[in-house]
């Protein structure tokens, strides 16, 4: 078996000269190959998993370092909203909110990007102009991704068009569990080209995937494909991000960074609706990958609820009493 | 590891634990003063002196046996099984509501972090005592035979390790049993057991049942050496251990004992890699590797051994070293200057002999007993930290190829408590867990404790099992 985390176990053999010989070139040369590299990844043991996260969330964080937390985490948020009622008005008072999170205290940072459907791209676009605030548009027939290769594509050119500045595809949930590696990591690729200079983020959908060892083996797929993000979920699928499955994609991309040099980042969504929730995630990251991952362009939380909740505590962080519901902004 | 998210001081408030500026020895249902020079139990974190403790004399631990024999004569044996039940359902509740305060107490007395006493220790002596609450009434259907008869007064002596936990694998089944208890606590971890004694008095359990006998080895050697005790149970170390087998020889006390180990930790090539190293960790540093069945040869397929290794190493960067009593802290201090002392001789034999000691970055405390995580690497079976109990934070890192070679490396010890395997393959795991001479193996986790499994050795690790059905069976007399 190739040892995945050996940078070299290939690129010896390769004989390749000139540019950096990237150890996994020939992996994906058939879709047998692809599945004998992606079932040789160490397997991942459920319980094991667990038990570290669930240490890792006894943590305890507070004053000075808990400041600093809710401030990083307010900061990797991506302001969501996915409903089939959506309209430009509402796009627009979430952009605003992403600006001025609490517009009683201009020392909150703003938020990382607003993440809408497609079509509402260019009315956040508008609305977070100048503020480096990014969009993230939700594309590839979000959040089934049953569609034809084409429609999928035609769906994220459309998103860049309309000025996404990220976007984020759902892979084919069907043909990876049945086996067909190659094909979801091809429609990644074109997918990644249709993209243009948007970044790309890979759903992964861990809640239809089930094991953690599905998980690893997705996330290497969709960090081989060159996906700039790999993400749990469209916040669709019940369970959706939890701190095992976000424990696992960490590891991954540690060990892929490890063998490659490419940092890809990571987005847990649906689901994290608390600053305990977020805190423990920021936990999960200091602890399995370090500080290198500790900002927005490497780390999102994709959420609504959450930033309320990280506003309330920081308010109460600033002021030392809770304030209630009615002094952050109902979305 | 990084200086962007530096987690606060969050230290557990030591203002919900009352320690009395001397404690007496519990007998007969109340405290009283020893005659033996009192010993003072110091917090080994920071040096500074908790307390002092009566220290037992021989006239002491007979006024305790005296005692217990009375309570299982007059009370406790005649009284309905079921009604010994409620008592220690009682204790176990007792032990919950009182949880932080024990867990607290168990800290400073200690030195383990916070985390596991509150986590792990509290919550499974009180496990303990329920689980064994359960069997009171119920010990014809153990399969020791149509009706067991407790065996009448137990000498117990624990170690420091895990000091409430310990007196819980004692305690708990000689009362399920029917006995009656005469304990001998650690000399340097005494607290616990005399806030038990409180527990004991709460709960009204009747006077004699249970008696706390404080003080060293000497106080220890009058319990089970006492002519009116019926049982001994010791946890400890394999030299005291065969001592007392040599002043228990030739009397009718029957024995248990549950002495040291060199357990290894077996990690396979196909093994889960990263929840290994969470298991390698687990099995050495937890509880500062004061830990009997510590996983503290570390067996890698030679295939695996330098993606094991580093990976090791950067999780062990990880480990926050520190003081006990916060919350975050993983590793806390060396239980006493003496093991100390141990460790540190037995870590500079690992470096004449030719291993490589890695440790990672980073201060430990000024004050206290402290030894950082260390691995030894390029570590042959005939070193000596291959083969002695180091009984501190230290691993040693060995090889193999073939399952046939793990399995004569993991065996080649003198000891044989506890092992550990790492495969994703579960045919693998049945094959080897077979031929291992190991009391306790974990596959694909390790040191995972639960009261309805039984726990004990093999050849120097001592005989007898505590815990499960098959732990009642060192205080029952089944032929009568």
């Amino acid at each position: 078996m190739t040892h995945v985390l050996d940078p070299n176990a290939l690129a010896d053999t390769s004989g390749g000269t000139g540019t950096l010989p990237d150890p996994f070139a020939d992996v994906t040369r058939s879709n047998d190959a692809f599945r004998a590299f992606l079932h040789g990844l160490p397997g991942v043991d459920q319980v094991g998993a667990e038990a570290r996260a669930k240490v890792l969330g006894t943590r305890s964080i507070k004053t000075t370092a808990k400041a600093w937390a809710l401030d990083t985490a307010i900061s990797m948020v991506d302001l969501t909203t996915l409903e089939g009622s959506d309209t430009p008005g509402k796009v627009r008072a979430l952009a605003a909110k992403a600006r001025r999170p609490d517009p009683t205290d201009p020392s909150c940072p703003a938020v990382a990007a607003v993440c809408v459907y497609g079509d509402l791209a260019g009315v956040a676009k508008e609305a977070l102009a100048g503020t480096g605030i990014n969009v993230a548009a939700v594309a590839t027939a979000f959040p089934s991704g049953r569609a034809s290769r084409e429609v999928k594509l035609a769906d994220v050119r459309d998103a860049v068009a309309n000025g996404a500045d990220e976007i984020d595809m759902v892979i084919d949930r069907g043909a990876f569990l049945t086996g067909r590696y190659l094909d979801v990591f091809e429609e990644i690729v074109a997918v990644k080209e249709a993209c243009g200079s948007a970044h790309l983020k890979v759903i992964l959908e861990t809640g239809e995937l089930v094991t953690l060892d599905a998980v690893r083996r997705a996330s290497w797929l969709a960090m081989l494909a060159g996906g700039d993000f790999i993400k749990t979920s469209t916040g669709k699928v019940s369970p959706a991000a939890t701190l095992p499955v976000c424990l696992v994609m960490l590891e991954a991309v540690r060990d892929f960074r490890a063998a490659t040099g490419r940092q890809v980042g990571v987005k847990p969504a649906g689901g994290i609706r608390t600053t305990k929730d977020a805190v423990k995630h920021l936990v999960l990251i200091n602890e399995t990958v370090g500080a290198d991952w500790l900002s927005p362009d490497w780390f999102r939380f994709g959420a609504s609820s959450l930033l309320n909740d990280l506003l309330l505590q920081r308010q109460k962080l600033r002021t030392g009493h809770y304030s209630g519901p009615d002094h952050v902004s109902v979305d | 590891m990084t200086s962007l998210f530096e987690y606060a001081p969050a230290p557990e408030s030591r203002s919900i634990v009352d320690i009395r500026p001397s404690y007496g020895l519990f007998v007969d249902g109340e405290f009283v003063d020893g005659t033996g020079t009192p010993l003072k139990t110091v917090n080994p974190a920071t040096e500074e002196v908790l307390s002092e403790v009566a220290t037992g004399s021989e006239e002491d631990v007979d006024r305790a046996v005296r005692a217990a024999r009375r309570a299982f004569v007059k009370t406790w044996g005649p009284m309905r099984p079921a009604d010994r039940g409620k008592y220690l359902f009682r204790i176990a509740r007792l032990l919950q509501e009182r949880a932080r305060e024990f867990a607290v107490l168990e800290t400073l007395d200690n030195g383990k972090p916070i985390r596991e006493s509150r986590d792990v220790d509290v919550p499974l002596a009180a496990a303990h005592f329920f689980y064994h609450a359960g069997w009171a009434d119920k010990l014809e259907h153990a399969g020791l035979g149509p009706a067991p008869c407790p065996l009448g007064v137990a000498g117990q002596v624990i170690p420091w390790n895990f000091p409430l936990l310990m007196l819980a694998w004692k305690v708990a089944p000689a009362l399920a049993t029917g006995n009656t208890v005469v304990l001998k606590p650690a000399e340097t971890t005494p607290l616990t057991a005399l806030l038990f004694a409180e527990i004991c008095q709460q709960a009204d359990l009747p006077p004699g049942v249970v008696n706390i006998v404080t003080g060293a080895g000497e106080t220890g050697r009058a319990v089970i050496s006492h002519p009116d005790v019926d049982k001994v149970a010791f946890t400890g170390s394999t030299e005291v251990g065969r001592s007392i087998a040599r002043a228990v020889a030739g009397t009718e006390k029957r024995l248990t004992l549950e002495l040291g180990g060199k357990a290894a930790n077996i990690v396979f090539d196909d093994a889960p890699i990263d929840q290994a190293v969470e298991g390698i960790v687990r099995g050495i540093f937890f509880n500062q590797g004061h830990v009997c069945c510590a996983g503290s040869r570390l067996l890698v397929q030679e295939s695996v051994h330098d993606e094991v290794v580093a990976s090791l190493q950067r999780r062990i960067g990880t480990l926050r070293v520190g003081d006990p009593m916060d919350k975050n802290t993983d590793l806390g201090a060396i239980n006493s200057a003496e093991q100390l002392a141990r460790i540190r001789e037995l870590t500079a034999f690992g470096e004449t002999e030719g291993a490589t000691c890695w440790q990672p970055d980073g201060d430990l405390p000024d004050r206290g007993f402290w030894f950082k995580p260390t691995v030894f690497t390029d570590v042959s079976p005939a070193h000596r930290i291959a083969r002695d109990e180091v009984f501190g934070p230290v691993l040693s890192v060995m090889t193999f190829r073939t399952p046939d070679e793990a399995v004569a490396k993991a065996n080649n010890t003198t000891y044989g408590l506890s092992a550990g395997i790492w495969s994703e393959k579960g045919s693998r795991i049945l094959k080897v867990t077979d031929q291992l001479r190991a009391g306790v193996v974990w596959a694909n986790t390790f040191n995972e404790f639960d009261p309805t499994s039984p726990f004990g050795g093999y050849k120097q690790s001592g005989y007898g099992r505590e815990g499960g059905r098959q732990g009642l069976a060192a205080y029952l007399r089944s032929d009568s």
